[in-house]
């Protein structure tokens, strides 16, 4: 299995910050879910924050591409901007994969 | 896990379709474009009342040329004086460091946080912790714009520097069309706002942001001349409002922005009718017997020792004794050294200054910049609000600037006392082998009366000639008028014996 299976005992917990359900956050959201299924095992956690419905949210994150992916644990923190639907990239900014 | 069993929304910025706020207002017969004053000294006069209300204004310059400062100024007049609460959003300082920044201008935004009139948001963008993956928009800027609008009810908005965002997405394409977008959302929100750009090489802006903004351009520039450092601001665009087209010197002081002039661009200062006394009553005897015009401007020109700040003491002093306020500008004494000196010819100055009427203001004239003295020379004038004003002596103020620099400083200080109706007496020291008519670097032509002192020597005396060279609107005396200075003050004692020998050399 990939570096993945090595990191099992950790804890993933992931957000994605969408602004309604417009066809980018649920592509992204799909990609996610394959991305997290084939690699993360169980797991993981992802929470969604539509930011339209709690806008003071993006502040925190830093948040001003949408869809934007974070992923608070493992420490650091990282952020995935776009649709998700390069699994490549999302795996580099996981840090699933080193970057090439 | 809720999203998938939602119905598909639109954007909440792509479904607001509310209309334009319509910045037009009907004066008279002609719309005339709605402004928002920015309060920052200067730039409502030569836009007119303000930046374009409910649009946004591009600001550009180099680093450090005053983009953020004057931006900050905007929002926190807005707050403090218009009532206009405004939003800050900062790409390049931290809330604190912002705060600090401004503090030294007496800017307390703090405060202004406290009290909800201002809302700071500050948005970090750091490429090396963003991994781009598809496609993207950016409208989590929106949101936290129009949350921020919102939670305080903005009506302005400052985008300090925009710029930043290219250097944290790597995507142009997708830039360009959210900044396009922004734009036209901002307006669509009916917010007046300023948003800042780094100046380009050979474009105003690096990343051509003035494609997206039409409405008003400002132009920042810091550039060092002769070793004196001024700043300028121009006005490049401003659609559907005429504006001041020229290149205005601004200051950073202690309390804001001031851009120059402070005065009107036209020739309308109205031109009062009574004239008020020289204090010498010989010298009125002169000018039509009444004195100088109310509001015009004198020029004592003369050698070294022909008591141009003696006459000037004189004026000042009838002045004080009408109960009327003066401001004294020295440039080569102390305030002490010119009141022992005047009391020493019989006119007592401390006691007007001590009763408040006469105020001094002595600086070194290296010490600033020319933009500086004018803006330090209007403050003081705004704060006192004087009738008469006395520059003792204009020569200095060459020393820090070209000729040409000199005389437009003068031009714009002039304009401004005329409109304000003070009387204003300027002296010239001539060079002792300079001829009269010349040394005065062209000033001469801004000047209303002219007043040549000039000694002469004769069977081993020295004698002082006093002669009016002109003096608009008014007869006046043809004579070279002798005269000596007293223990009681300047004497004038009649026609020159040397008056032929005099005017010759005045021609």
């Amino acid at each position: 299995m990939t570096q993945a299976a090595r990191k099992g005992a950790e804890r993933w917990n992931l957000r994605l910050y969408v602004a309604g359900q417009t066809p980018k956050s649920i592509t992204a959201f799909a990609n996610l879910k394959k991305v997290c299924e084939e690699h993360l095992g169980g797991n993981y956690s992802i929470e969604v924050i539509d930011l339209l419905k709690k806008p003071q949210l993006a502040s925190g994150d830093q948040i001003l591409a949408i869809p934007t992916l974070v992923r608070r644990l493992p420490p650091p923190m990282k952020k995935i901007i776009g649709d998700l639907s390069n699994t490549e990239r999302v795996l580099v900014g996981l840090d699933l994969v080193p970057k090439r | 896990m809720t999203l998938l069993d939602k119905p598909l929304r639109q954007p909440k910025s792509a479904r607001r379709q509310a209309p334009a706020l319509q910045p037009l207002v009907t004066r008279g017969r002609h719309a005339v474009l709605a402004k928002a004053a920015t309060g920052i000294t200067g730039l409502d006069e030569i836009t007119g009342g303000g930046l374009p209300r409910g649009r946004p204004t591009l600001v550009c310059g180099a680093a450090g040329s005053g983009k953020t400062l004057l931006a900050t100024e905007f929002l926190v007049r807005g707050a403090t004086e218009f009532g206009e609460r405004g939003v800050f959003m900062t790409f390049e300082e931290s809330v604190e460091d912002l705060t600090a920044d401004v503090a030294s201008l007496g800017f307390d935004l703090a405060a202004l946080i406290a009290q909800r009139k201002i809302v700071i948001d500050y948005v970090r963008v750091n490429r090396h912790e963003i991994e781009e993956t598809g496609e993207y928009d950016l409208e989590g800027l929106f949101i936290r714009l129009d949350h921020a609008i919102k939670s305080i009810r903005a009506k302005r908005v400052v985008l300090d520097t925009i710029d930043a965002l290219f250097t944290g997405f790597s995507n142009p394409g997708i830039l360009r069309m959210e900044l396009a977008r922004l734009f036209r959302w901002l307006k669509d929100q009916g917010v007046t706002a300023v948003i800042t750009g780094e100046r380009g090489e050979g474009t105003l802006t690096r990343h051509g942001l003035e494609e997206y903004v039409s409405d008003a351009v400002i132009v920042l520039d810091h550039r060092v001349d002769d070793q004196v450092s001024t700043r300028r601001l121009r006005i490049i665009k401003y659609r559907g409002s005429s504006h001041g087209t020229n290149e205005y010197p601004f200051l950073i002081g202690r309390s804001g922005l001031s851009v120059l002039p402070i005065t009107a661009l036209g020739l309308q200062h109205e031109a009062p009718l009574d004239r008020v006394s020289t204090g010498l009553d010989a010298l009125d005897a002169m000018l039509g017997s009444q004195g100088f015009y109310r509001g015009s401007s004198i020029l004592l020109s003369g050698g070294a020792g022909t008591g141009k700040s003696s006459l000037a003491a004189h004026f000042v002093d009838a002045a004080c004794r009408r109960g009327e306020r003066c401001v004294y500008f020295l440039f080569e004494e102390s305030p002490s050294q010119y009141i022992r000196n005047m009391r020493s010819i019989g006119i007592d100055l401390e006691a007007w200054t001590k009763s408040g009427l006469l105020h001094f203001h002595a600086a070194r004239p290296a010490l600033l910049g020319l933009e500086q003295h004018l803006v330090a020379m209007h403050g003081a004038i705004e704060e006192v609000r004087p009738a008469v004003v006395v520059v003792d002596p204009i020569n200095d103020l060459m020393s820090v600037g070209t000729t040409n620099a000199v005389k437009a400083i003068l031009l714009r200080l002039i304009d401004y006392l005329k409109t304000s109706h003070v009387t204003a007496v300027f002296s010239s020291l001539t060079a002792g082998d300079a001829h009269e008519q010349t040394t005065d670097m062209g000033i001469s032509s801004l000047m209303d009366t002219w007043i040549l002192l000039r000694a002469v020597e004769e069977k081993g005396q020295r004698h002082r000639g006093l002669y009016v060279l002109k003096s608009r609107g008014m007869p006046h005396s043809n004579e070279v008028t002798r005269y000596t200075i007293t223990d009681h003050g300047v004497q004038l004692v009649g026609r020159s014996p040397q008056h032929r020998t005099v005017r010759r050399t005045i021609r």
